[in-house]
């Protein structure tokens, strides 16, 4: 019997040969996919074994790491909770990151190569590694105005949003989503007060997680004629050429008629382009795009950043917020030929066109800085865990749509909005304030949206702000006068005149 | 036995050995303490000391009751044991430090619970080498044995599931907060009468046989016996919905039949019935369902583990063996170290998923390092078959080495992934006193013989055909007698 009981022991080999093999695979071979892999955990006891790195803005922490004594050693803390939700995002525990906390994710947590000699260092010194910090362009000051002035807005809009730009740089100063949450039960530890908190705010009807000065477009309304009076101006249509107006404006091959808002909105026949802006004439800029023909309109909407797929707001090497694109629509029949009556309601902000804040924000900044649209970016700084800067915004000019000529006349014709116009509301003391309203309609029966875009120049003549300010279905009237006022307002904070 | 002059009992070695072991477990609960609390408390040595004193004991208690008995064995199975014993004290630290509660006694947690076990294990280890100084004695009780054996393997399969089904395998008796598993029982009973019956029928069975593609194949009618456990282990893996314990019995028996017979048509016939059983249920479990249901849901968890309908799963997914794999994926070549890895992320990482806990602090070496450590109990117990000079220990050693080793590839190679997962223990790690004290038990008899193979030739019919004996006149011999 001792032949097979020899073969017996050789089968063990063999089975235990298999072993070791396998053994081999899943712990030399596969042992990084393992390692990183999703369904791992250690993953992320790892990632709570240093302190991520601050955000912070205007020397204030909009988001920090607090230790703590559980498996997870750190808590990610949002002091000011719903304020600046829509911008930083949060970094739940298991999940995607969202935000700045998302676009900055690697150097906020430490990986980042950019780190590698902070990383080598620290190994050296037996200080403990640390995420990166990174500074916003957020102006506080300006921020809790726009939120403060938006969820308190005298018309009782409960939903909206707010942009304000620095238009010489680029560097967002303010932007407001309402309504917000707070991003704090979202990176809870205990994963059911995370999975209940987000399954609340993601059922919520008014959807709180939406970023809608980034994500979400509305038709942009007469904020629209910015854009086709810099088609005109580009034509040759100075600010004093008169234009054909009057209370009804039929489309050629459409019977509904376009009228003013107005009865003593320009009911003359005639009107210069700079009083048709002052008191947004609908028939006058319907007919204006009209003569100027869909694809002139459609151009100059693009010039200004229509339809631009990749825009992020962040960093301005690599990532940030993505930005939803703004349409103007193909404006155009079945048959290929340009739709007149739809090219007559896109003139005036309306049919297929639709913003972004964020666009709406770029369109005044463009204006304010004599043509040049900057490149808009949210991370000014990023420094080492020993506040090293590691990275400095290099503000860069991201298009020009028009020159500084046709710059002078809009700022000269929105100027002329602001303290002659329908933006009177915009006004602050002590700056020069140029804008344009705009009352959009959106659904059948609804509430019309409110708009304001403007810019605001110091008594030194610097363009220190620019500002988009959107109430979702304003009630009773006065939506773009509520949006202006609060415009102006930003705009003060913004550029260090105080809120409120 | 008493012992003779100038044959090498070398117990001594054993001793050594078994210091060695338990300097290992020392450093093992030192360096977890270190790497948990930061810090390495003055108790960190009493339960290496405390295990070392309960298997000193054994080895006096070998020192006379079987002094020729295989010295490397007990230091062997001790290590693996009081790895297991640290490692379940290290889950007990990081239990109590997640809770914030004080730092478990020695004797509280599982740890403490297994180190009890351990106690009891090496009792009945004790007493069975005292009991039975001769093997042979077993081979009388054989048919007793068989019967208990079947029972013990059926009982869970016929009690309702709320008593016997621990996450989808019924393999337990629960009785309270008291569980037992008796299939690790059953596979002492009936290696133990196999050996007895196959000695019996040997000749019948390796002689009378047709010749067909140049193999010998046995006559239909002594199929009968394999034929009955082929059947005993098919209805174990529908009904205890457990493959591994029906591979493990039915292994068993072919090997112990194979070694018999000599003839490798067994071991063809025997094989090619047990996958294609195995086949034809997970067949049935795609088509038809019920009772084979459960063992076509773990192949397919088996086939395809990261795929999110399986992971997902709340019942009978992949979760556990994806985690168990991330453990030892994490864990690597070397391991976090002891008390730096995170295995409380695997579930029944205290008893199935042992192996996959401590791989992932002690690595693909340390575990390399443990799979010889089977590896060497397996072959010191095939060789204690080699040389025992009767065919019953010949069968129960062989039979219950390769038992050994055979649990040890089922379960290991269901934690990697190598085949379906079952819910077998690994023996000496996994908490749980069934399967300690049954395999401590298994160890004894394995003592036992290897003392009578290693001893020098006292007399009785059996001894005299010498320890050079070649296997041919064994072969040769008329049906055996087995003279205790």
């Amino acid at each position: 019997m001792n032949a097979p009981l020899r073969r017996a022991g050789v089968v063990i080999l063999v089975l235990f040969a298999l072993l070791f093999a396998n053994l081999n695979w899943v712990q030399a071979y596969k042992a990084d996919d393992y390692r990183t892999s999703d369904y791992n955990g250690r993953v992320q006891v790892a990632e709570y074994e240093i302190p991520r790195g601050v955000i912070e803005a205007g020397g204030q922490p909009l988001a920090e790491s607090k230790a703590t004594d559980g498996t997870l050693k750190y808590l990610r803390v949002y002091p000011d909770k719903q304020l600046y939700a829509p911008v930083i995002g949060y970094k739940p525990v298991s999940g995607a990151e969202v935000g700045i906390e998302r676009s900055e994710n690697e150097f906020l947590s430490g990986a980042s190569d950019k780190l590698f000699a902070d990383r080598i260092s620290a190994m050296f010194t037996g200080d403990e590694p640390g995420g990166g910090n990174v500074v916003l362009s957020i102006i506080p000051k300006a921020q809790e105005t726009a939120w403060k002035q938006l969820t308190n807005n005298e018309r009782g809009a409960k939903k909206g949003s707010a942009v304000a730009i620095d238009p010489r740089t680029g560097a967002i100063q303010a932007m407001v989503s309402m309504p917000s949450y707070d991003p704090n039960p979202l990176v809870s530890h205990d994963p059911k007060v995370a999975a209940a908190a987000y399954k609340e705010l993601n059922a919520d009807k008014d959807k709180p997680l939406l970023n809608r000065a980034t994500q979400e477009t509305y038709p942009p309304g007469s904020t629209m004629k910015v854009i086709i009076s810099a088609a005109a101006l580009k034509n040759g249509f100075t600010q004093s050429t008169e234009i054909q107006a009057g209370s009804e404006y039929v489309a050629p091959g459409s019977g509904a008629p376009i009228h003013n808002a107005e009865a003593e909105t320009c009911p003359g026949a005639r009107v210069t382009l700079k009083e048709a802006l002052t008191d947004s004439c609908n028939t006058g800029f319907a007919r204006l795009g009209v003569q100027l023909g869909g694809d002139k309109v459609k151009k100059e909407a693009q010039a200004w950043g229509f339809e631009q797929e990749d825009l992020t707001i962040g960093n301005l090497k690599d990532g940030g917020l993505p930005i939803t694109p703004s349409h103007t629509g193909d404006i155009q029949n079945p048959d290929g030929s340009t739709d007149q009556a739809g090219l007559a309601q896109s003139s005036i902000g309306q049919k297929d066109v639709r913003m972004t804040t964020v666009q709406g924000a770029l369109m005044a900044a463009t204006v304010a800085n004599g043509g040049r649209q900057m490149r808009p970016y949210l991370v000014k700084q990023e420094l080492s865990p020993d506040r090293r800067a590691i990275y400095n915004a290099n503000p860069e000019v991201l298009r020009t749509p028009i020159n500084s000529q046709v710059a002078g006349d809009l700022r000269e014709m929105m100027v002329s909005v602001v303290e002659n116009g329908t933006g009177r509301r915009a006004q602050i003391n002590g700056f020069q304030v140029g804008g344009k309203t705009g009352t959009a309609q959106n659904a059948e029966g609804a509430d019309p949206h409110g708009w304001f875009v403007g810019f605001a120049f110091n008594d030194k003549g610097e363009p220190v702000s620019a500002v988009c300010v959107m109430l979702e279905n304003v009630s009773g009237g006065h939506a773009s006068a509520e949006a202006a006022r609060i415009s102006g307002l930003i705009m003060k904070a913004a550029a260090g005149g105080g809120g409120d | 036995m008493p012992r003779v002059p100038g044959t090498k009992t070398r117990r001594n070695s054993e001793l050594v050995l078994l210091l060695l072991a338990m300097a290992i477990v020392a450093i093992f609960g030192a360096t977890a303490e270190a790497n948990q609390l930061d810090k390495i408390t003055s108790t960190f040595w009493v339960q290496a000391a405390l295990l070392g004193v309960l298997f000193l004991a054994l080895h006096v208690v070998v020192r006379f009751t079987a002094p020729y008995a295989d010295p490397v064995l007990i230091p062997t199975v001790a290590l693996i044991n009081g790895l297991g014993v640290g490692f379940l004290r290290r889950m007990d630290i990081e239990r109590a430090i997640a809770r914030k509660e004080p730092i478990p006694g020695m004797f509280a947690g599982t740890g403490g619970r297994q180190l009890m076990w351990t106690l009891f294990a090496l009792i009945l280890a004790a007493v069975l080498l005292l009991v039975i100084r001769d093997h042979k004695v077993v081979s009388r009780y054989a048919y007793t044995l068989g019967l208990v054996g079947i029972v013990l393997v059926m009982i869970p399969a016929v009690l309702p599931p709320s008593i016997s089904e621990v996450n989808g395998a019924r393999l337990w008796i629960k009785l309270g907060a008291f569980s037992i598993q008796p299939g690790e029982f059953a596979k002492l009973a009936l290696v133990s009468f196999f050996a007895y019956y196959l000695v019996r029928k040997r000749e019948v069975l390796s002689l009378a046989s047709r010749r067909f593609l140049g193999i010998d194949f046995p006559r239909g009618r002594d199929l009968g016996p394999v034929v009955t456990v082929w059947l005993l282990s098919l209805l174990v893996l529908v009904f205890e919905k457990d493959l591994g314990t029906a591979l493990l019995y039915f292994g068993l028996f072919v090997v112990t039949l194979y070694v018999a017979t000599e003839r490798a048509s067994w071991l063809i016939i025997g094989l090619l019935m047990f996958f294609g059983g195995v086949y034809v249920a997970y067949l049935l479990g795609a088509s038809v369902g019920g009772p084979f249901a459960n063992f076509y849901d773990r192949a397919s968890v088996w086939l395809d583990p990261f795929a999110p309908k399986f992971y997902n799963r709340e019942f009978g997914g992949s979760y556990q063996l994806v985690q168990g794999l991330l453990g030892l994926g994490t864990g690597g070549l070397f391991g976090s170290g002891a008390g730096a890895g995170s295995p409380w992320l695997v579930p029944e990482v205290r008893t199935d998923f042992i192996f996959a806990g401590l791989g992932e602090e002690i690595g693909l070496f340390g575990l390399s390092a443990l799979l010889v450590c089977y590896l060497l109990i397996v072959e010191r117990g095939l060789r204690a078959a080699l040389g025992v000079r009767d065919s019953f220990g010949k069968l129960v050693a062989g039979g219950l080495a390769f038992t050994l080793g055979l649990q040890v590839f089922v379960i290991l190679g269901g934690i990697t992934g190598l085949i379906p997962l079952t819910g077998q223990t690994t023996p000496f790690l996994s908490a749980g006193g069934s399967s300690l004290m049954a395999n401590w038990l298994l160890i004894a008899m394995l003592l036992r013989i290897s003392d009578a193979a290693r001893g020098p030739v006292t007399g009785g019919p059996a001894a005299q055909a010498g320890p050079k004996q070649p296997p041919a006149q064994l072969h040769g011999a008329m049906t055996e007698v087995i003279k205790p």
